[in-house]
């Protein structure tokens, strides 16, 4: 495997709130090469989206990057000035939030934001820049380019938005571009174009894909490896492939089965009980340990998650 | 008018019949003014349905699937008799849900997406399970109390939250919740419409799991709207699929996603991400369907779905397919590939 091109290690991003610290983050080591997609999965709470806003600088008050690394092409952000991050940002390291109608403003026309994108890093001539924007348009599939620069979001659907957003953060041709969710608001058959295309965009570019998303589905259409994150932590890590087909934690099997395909129709589907703890109040050790059923004395010891492409934060593992 | 896809009428509970819903909007001053002298404006309505035929046997679940604006969440509050249709009847066991402008039946209730929503945010979980059937005489103001914990346990939730706020509830309670005062009414027919897509993963296989319990329990009749086509899988005997408010094919659920007719429903399927499991090889391979959704408010001419159909006709672009029924198969299908002399049998004779 090529020399990755983002590399975290022990990231913590933690939560200062009145009520208590809310550990969103505890912990977290990633790595993503150039022209590899990496699929972050959990489920709502798991810190997945912080980890994401951590990576790119953009985790808000109360909650600060508290330990870790995160490093980009070997050079380290944590603790980066914030003028050096915003010259890093959407030039090196762009992100693609869920909700297109967020990311875009909404009095602007697509072209206008697009060449505001592009000036902040890069000085080209108004012809130039032009020709950038249509052709990033064109790249996420985008019929009639030259039309859509003059539109505004309201008028282009669901899907085209997002393709605008995502052709945006690909404007200043990043190393790196962050997914959080992209495609979750999306209908089914725009949800598979844009997978689709995501996945041709990056055997073509080389770009570094980490996607965010709760859906093992399109993660197991689109990336080539998982971690699968609970309550802050990485539980589990490996080729796609390995890890869709035989999970090794508890937590990774429970989710998987709780998808209908396996049990025959009309079947008990066999069900993760409990829900997700809350990140305030976590008790040491496993935070699973509580659904699990494998769960054991061992379990209020914190296991660890050894090194390695594929491995397993469980004192059982399957 | 087509005729419904399933026979026998003894069994039949609900019976929908050439139901449509045209949204008009409201017209400005000026425009009534401008309308008035002869300016050419704009499209006023929208046909959120068109002409939809349905039937629902007792103790089936029908599942209803469809991409966001197909008119599928419409076609289920006008079952639930929560809106009135423009055009069309529908029968529970021979009575109309809804007529005079008002609701008729509570034997139809609705378990909604939301339950943060559906639920009123300042009132005690057991008072908003016992408000209905206090009001109908399903229970009596003293005996709440009891029906209410029933209710609750059967849903798995602690008899005790019932003097909880909906906020100190998870989603997943909550949507136990939101279906306990649906079933609280005992209805005949409950209507589900995407009841699972606001949950998490581990929650949804729950709330699933509840659903096929209480199914089984009490004999329900569902009509479960979903977008989720591994869910609809799961939980359907039968199967309605709708494009741009007309349903395009019905079948039982089986044979539907063995051997989908309408190009539509087959691009659907075929659009759906699958989880590579064990035994699979490589990456499991699909298509996206070419295009987008027409708006509503200018739908294309013939066949909706030609713009976007790898197997369109000329005759597609001029002539919108009727919805053919097989009685026998219970299958129903809108397409020109059919008339062709494929699988299915020509116009219902019900014409």
């Amino acid at each position: 495997m090529t020399a990755p091109i983002l590399e975290v290690r022990g990231l913590a991003t933690h939560f200062f709130t009145r009520a208590g610290i809310v550990k969103a983050v505890d912990g977290v080591d990633l790595a993503v090469a150039r022209g590899r997609v990496l699929g972050l999965v959990g489920e709502s709470g798991s810190g997945k989206s912080v980890t994401g806003f951590s990576l790119i600088g953009l985790v808000d008050a109360p909650g600060r990057i508290v330990a870790g690394s995160i490093r980009l092409d070997g050079r380290e952000l944590v603790g980066l000035p914030p003028a050096a991050l915003r010259a890093l940002r959407g030039r090196r390291i762009a992100m693609v939030f869920q909700d297109p109608m967020m990311t875009l403003n909404p009095v602007l026309r697509v072209g206008t934001q697009m060449a505001m994108a592009l000036d902040a890093h890069a000085h080209l001539p108004r012809a130039a820049r032009r020709i950038r924007c249509r052709d990033a348009l064109g790249r996420v599939g985008i019929p009639s380019p030259d039309e859509r620069l003059a539109a505004y979001p309201h008028q282009l659907s669901g899907g085209m938005r997002q393709r605008v957003a995502i052709a945006m953060a690909l404007l200043n041709e990043p190393d790196m571009v962050i997914a959080d969710e992209p495609t979750t608001a999306l209908d089914v058959s725009i949800q598979g174009q844009i997978v689709h295309e995501m996945q041709r965009l990056v055997a073509d570019t080389g770009i570094a894909l980490l996607w965010i998303t709760h859906d093992l589905a399109v993660v197991s259409a689109l990336a080539d490896d998982i971690a699968v994150m609970y309550a802050g932590r990485i539980v589990e890590r490996g080729p796609a492939r390995d890890v869709l087909a035989e999970p090794r934690h508890p937590y990774t099997r429970g989710l998987l089965d709780s998808v209908p395909g396996e049990v025959p129709p009309g079947g008990r589907l066999p069900q993760i009980p409990g829900s997700t703890p809350a990140l305030r109040e976590l008790p040491p050790g496993c935070a699973f340990r509580g659904r699990c059923g494998r769960a054991s004395a061992a379990c209020t010891t914190m296991p660890e998650l050894p090194a390695g492409e594929r491995s397993v934060r469980c004192h059982h593992p399957l | 008018m087509p005729s419904p896809a399933v026979a026998g009428a003894d069994r039949v509970l609900l019976d929908a019949v050439g139901v449509s819903m045209r949204f008009q909007r409201r017209l400005s001053l000026g425009e009534r003014i401008a309308g008035r002298l002869g300016a050419g404006l704009p499209p006023a309505s929208v046909g959120a349905v068109e002409d939809v035929s349905l039937r629902i046997v007792r103790g089936e679940t029908l599942g209803l699937v469809g991409e966001s604006g197909c008119g599928k969440t419409t076609l289920g509050r006008i079952v639930a008799g929560i809106l009135a249709p423009t055009g069309g009847t529908v029968r529970l066991d021979g009575a109309p849900v809804r007529a005079g402008g008002r609701k008729l039946t509570t034997r139809v209730q609705t378990v909604f997406q939301d339950p943060f929503a559906s639920l009123n945010p300042r009132r005690r979980v057991g008072a908003q399970i016992a408000e209905g059937p206090v009001a109908h005489g399903a229970t009596t103001a003293a005996g709440a109390a009891a029906y209410v914990a029933g209710w609750l346990e059967r849903v798995g939730l602690d008899p005790a939250y019932a003097g909880r706020f909906p906020h100190q509830l998870s989603g997943g309670q909550r949507q136990r919740v939101a279906i306990a005062r649906a079933l609280a009414m005992r209805p005949d027919l409950l209507v589900c419409d995407e009841p699972v897509a606001s949950l998490d993963v581990s929650i949804q296989a729950q709330i699933i799991n509840l659903l096929l319990d209480l199914r089984a329990e009490l004999g329900l009749t569902c009509l479960f709207i979903s977008h989720d086509l591994g869910v609809v899988r799961h939980l359907a005997d039968r199967v309605a699929v709708m494009y741009l408010g007309r349903l395009v094919e019905e079948g039982p659920a089986a044979t539907i996603y063995a051997a989908p007719a309408h190009p539509y429903t087959q691009a659907l399927l075929a659009s759906v991400p699958r989880i590579a499991r064990r035994g699979d090889i490589g990456r499991h391979a699909f298509r996206p369907v070419a295009g987008e959704l027409p708006s509503p408010l200018a739908p294309p001419a013939g066949c909706a779905f030609h713009p976007r159909c790898p197997h369109a006709m000329p005759v597609c672009r001029s002539r919108r397919p009727d919805y053919c029924v097989d009685e026998g198969q219970g299958r129903g299908l809108a397409c020109h590939l059919a008339d062709r002399g494929e699988p299915l049998a020509g116009p219902a004779s019900s014409h």
